[in-house]
């Protein structure tokens, strides 16, 4: 039986190889290619649109999209920890309706919550208009550095809730008791069982807070009022506007280096691994 | 049980995907390429009936766009609206079709102002659709405008309350006029402090946009915009605060036009379709629908007097005189590519 | 008693983050005015404006259709190569597994441009097609990784014991295994399905001649400004999602409300 069902994944294995494999190798074959070599014929291999990204102006669009993602998730764990904390503390009966509550945003289309923001930080939007009523002054909220943050946080804390969720829910209350009766105040408790036990859970988060964080270009487009150019934004561009596939390949290369070096250092750091699949 | 299901998902999917694959055998297909709101679509439907065929509209934001996604190979584009120096470019390169003109019979409408232009200098290959040009867009009420220069788009009175638009040509214009250079300049030095220029604006700017600058005007959640002509017709039309200048220093004037790229395979279905955008009917419903100025000489009799007074659509001559009409630069236009991109990384 | 109350603001705070931009948008559905601010008063003109755009017409009926031939063949594809790939062993399979990681981890405009440049590269014409296979190249892997823990609680010895007692593999398959993977592939086809209705830039890599999804058109809406009938279709949109988990929530309480928790468990 084993033996025979293994063909099974051939018709799979052909799929994966014409549409993962191939597009990949080459976006690889691009970025090492010159822009007049384009013709199969007549190849030139190339470093040059590596060398280019490392131009400073490149390099600080790369470090503002680390910068602007790193914080945004710092945010979501700082507002999403506690409040998965609260979750899992609360009454079975309340819990699900609660975990319901935190995923509904996300059936939303991301378009329209990133563009329901427009309306409310606008210059004449609910918040300016609700200061100006009260007297106070107004601000500059949207089309800023903030308003991209806003954005992102707004966007993936229920990614951030929900794996913390499920990684404390998932802990022995056998083990919280026995501390309890060993002595351990609350600040011990917490910091010696609970967070090291959630660990799992709060770096699957950062993961996926961080991935789309990064790689995003509709936030800053739509929020960040197209001045902050984050790297989605310039692979994007390159791909769009400019035709420029080889240096367009050459970044999205970096970036999957990135993310890959990223998952295998958080990777280490996870200790309940279930097997399967797993990165290099 | 699960058999059902399963054939029930197959037979499901079998007829979904033979129901998308027959209407493309069927009837003809006229596959477009247009400027994001730049037609009024119920004309599209109105062809379809008229002569049975179904049409596959498309839409970009900026002629580099377009370029891309005409150059990809991958689209088989029948006709394309876009501006002069892009169908410059393209001819040159061959990606045009010549336009066989006993299909177009209203041709005879188009204004000879506008043929004989020097993007298709034998008209040969476009037909005009409309024109117009750039200016800004500014709020009576928070803008002083009597300098009447590009230096407003500078003025650091208006920090975080000017948009910029996000297109290359535009913008790099913008600023080469308020240096005193030519538009269409393929002196790097002279680009290179257009792109300083724009460089020292971006504090100033709220946003870089294209297509959304007259919403926001028409909010007042800003003071002034760099738009096109027609886009200063609506909003104008939508708050009367708004007002339009030509800055004194010259501007662009654009002529977009249709074209059928050399990828068709319905030439006389585009060229059908050419000509019913050149009726006077269809002609009046879009400038409806976009407010730009017409290229059409039935078609300007019978505009609103209100519009005919508003010099954002009924473009004064003596600005006209000092515009310059977008060329294409040829391999020069990497260069401008490359500042804009590193322009807007800054 | 003061924690206990403290952690109800501060739930209290986090939903009102969570739920204040959809609630603003659902009230400015009604709003008769273009104005965003500003409350002109009552009218139902965005609700007749939207069933009335050509454009969002199309591209509900393009999403929604891609939606379901994508998630149905991305099951299909993915319960026969997860039955394939849990009996194989060694390398292969890890190398198997780890490509079939890729869509996952990628950054989305990675995969989009990749699958961009394939179809460029051969000349296959951007539409319905292109579109459809994209949402099944990144569908597929959720499907596969969602059946794949289930199959590996699969009791090895029951499928032995079936054809000892004479089922042939084919019938093993169909009366053992399928049943048992079953919650697997419900849960994959229903990640399948919400994924390819919630993507915007695999599609927006992979568009063309006049095919358009729902995330498309609402960005190249949103990039003129803000549009009343987009609030409009949210406030539908969310309406209709808020029905269906409550339905599904009825059915099989909590046990489908954490599919999206999935998505997560698959980045252990």
């Amino acid at each position: 039986m084993k033996d025979r069902t293994k063909y099974f994944a051939y018709p799979y294995v052909l799929w994966i190889i014409i549409f993962i494999v191939f597009p990949s190798f080459l976006v690889l074959l691009y970025s090492m290619t010159t822009k007049e070599s384009n013709g199969l014929t007549t190849i030139q291999f190339t470093l040059e649109n590596f060398k280019k990204f490392f131009n400073p102006l490149y390099i600080n669009i790369l470090w503002d999209s680390i910068y602007l993602a790193a914080i945004s998730t710092v945010i979501c764990l700082l507002l999403g920890y506690p409040a998965a904390y609260i979750i899992s503390k609360a009454h079975l009966s309340k819990r699900n309706t609660l975990l319901f509550l935190c995923i509904l945003p996300m059936w939303m289309n991301m378009l329209l919550r990133t563009y329901a923001w427009m309306t409310i930080l606008g210059n004449n939007g609910i918040i300016n208009n609700l200061l100006s009523f009260l007297g106070l002054p107004t601000f500059n909220m949207l089309y800023t550095r903030g308003a991209t943050v806003m954005g992102m946080v707004y966007n993936f804390l229920p990614f951030m809730i929900l794996p913390v969720y499920t990684a404390l829910s998932k802990m022995d209350i056998g083990i919280l008791e026995a501390a309890d009766d060993l002595g351990a105040n609350k600040y011990v408790k917490f910091r010696k069982i609970i967070l090291p036990l959630s660990m799992p859970g709060v770096i699957s988060g950062i993961i996926m807070v961080f991935m789309p964080a990064v790689s995003t270009f509709i936030i800053p487009q739509l929020l960040g009022g197209n001045k902050n150019m984050m790297i989605g934004n310039l692979i994007e561009k390159l791909f769009i506007l400019n035709g420029d596939w080889n240096f367009g390949s050459s970044i999205s290369i970096i970036m999957m280096i990135i993310i890959l070096i990223a998952m295998s250092i958080m990777n280490k750091f996870d200790v309940d691994k279930e097997g399967g699949a797993r990165l290099w | 049980m699960k058999r059902k299901l399963i054939l029930i998902a197959a037979v499901l999917c079998i007829v979904l995907i033979a129901l998308t694959g027959c209407s493309k055998d069927q009837t003809q297909t006229l596959s477009i390429l247009n400027y994001d709101i730049y037609m009024d679509k119920s004309l599209l439907n109105e062809f379809e009936l008229k002569y049975g065929v179904k049409i596959k509209y498309d839409t970009y934001s900026t002629p580099e766009e377009m370029y891309i996604k005409a150059k990809a190979g991958a689209s088989n584009y029948d006709l394309i609206i876009s501006s002069e120096y892009m169908i410059e470019r393209m001819i040159n390169e061959g990606m045009i079709n010549k336009l066989n003109f006993d299909n177009i019979p209203n041709y005879k409408y188009i204004d000879e102002t506008f043929k004989n232009q020097p993007y298709d200098p034998n008209n040969e290959y476009a037909v005009p659709y409309f024109w117009g040009t750039l200016g800004i867009l500014y709020n009576k009420n928070n803008v002083d405008a009597s300098s009447d220069s590009w230096a407003m788009l500078w003025d650091e009175n208006h920090s975080q309350r000017i948009i910029m638009m996000d297109s290359q040509r535009d913008s790099f214009g913008a600023a080469l006029k308020l240096l005193g250079y030519s538009m269409n300049t393929v002196d790097e030095k002279e680009l290179d402090e257009a792109k300083e220029l724009l460089i020292k604006q971006r504090p100033l700017i709220m946003t870089y946009i294209t297509d959304g600058a007259p919403d926001i005007m028409v909010n007042e959640e800003a003071d002034m915009a760099l738009v096109w002509s027609g886009e200063a017709v609506s909003a104008m039309a939508e708050n009367e605060n708004l007002d339009f200048v030509i800055p004194k220093e010259g501007s662009n004037i654009w002529i977009d036009a249709m074209f059928i790229p050399a990828t068709t395979k319905n030439q006389e279905l585009a060229e059908k379709f050419i000509d019913f955008l050149c009726t006077t009917e269809a002609t009046l419903r879009n400038i409806d629908e976009v407010w730009y100025s017409t290229v059409h000489t039935e078609a300007i009799n019978e505009v609103d007097e209100e519009l005919l007074n508003n010099p954002a659509f009924n473009i004064p001559e003596e600005d006209i005189e000092k515009m310059e009409m977008f060329r294409d630069p040829k391999e020069f236009i990497d260069l401008y590519t490359e500042r804009w991109t590193e322009m807007t990384a800054e | 008693m003061v924690k206990k109350y403290l952690t109800k603001i501060y739930m209290g705070l986090i939903f009102i983050f969570l739920y204040a931009p959809i609630i603003v948008l659902a009230v400015f559905s009604f709003n008769e005015s273009k104005s965003r601010g500003n409350w002109t008063g009552f009218s139902l003109k965005w609700y007749i404006e939207l069933f009335q755009d050509v454009d969002i017409r199309n591209a509900f009926y393009y999403t929604i259709t891609i939606a379901i031939v994508s998630a149905i063949i991305a099951t299909i594809l993915g319960t026969v190569a997860a039955i394939g790939i849990n009996s194989m062993k060694g390398k292969i399979k890890s190398i198997i597994l780890n490509i079939n990681y890729l869509p996952v981890v990628n950054p989305d405009i990675v995969t989009g441009i990749s699958l961009m440049i394939l179809y460029i590269s051969f000349s296959i014409s951007f539409g319905f097609n292109t579109m459809l296979i994209s949402h099944i190249v990144f569908n597929t892997p959720y499907v596969i990784l969602s059946i794949l823990p289930k199959l590996r609680q699969l009791d090895v010895h029951m499928t032995e014991a079936a054809m000892d007692l004479g089922a042939t593999p084919m019938y093993a398959l169909r009366k053992v295994i399928i049943p048992e993977i079953k919650p697997g592939i419900i849960t994959g086809f229903l990640m399948a399905f919400t994924l390819s209705i919630d993507d915007f830039i695999i599609s927006y890599f992979t568009k063309g001649e006049g095919v358009t999804n729902l995330s498309i058109v609402i960005y190249s809406m949103a990039r003129r400004g803000v549009r009343p009938t987009i609030n409009a279709l949210s406030t539908i949109m969310l309406v209709v999602v808020l029905l269906l988990m409550i339905l599904i929530n009825k059915r099989s309480n909590g046990v489908e409300s954490r599919k999206k928790i999935n998505k997560s468990e698959v980045f252990k």
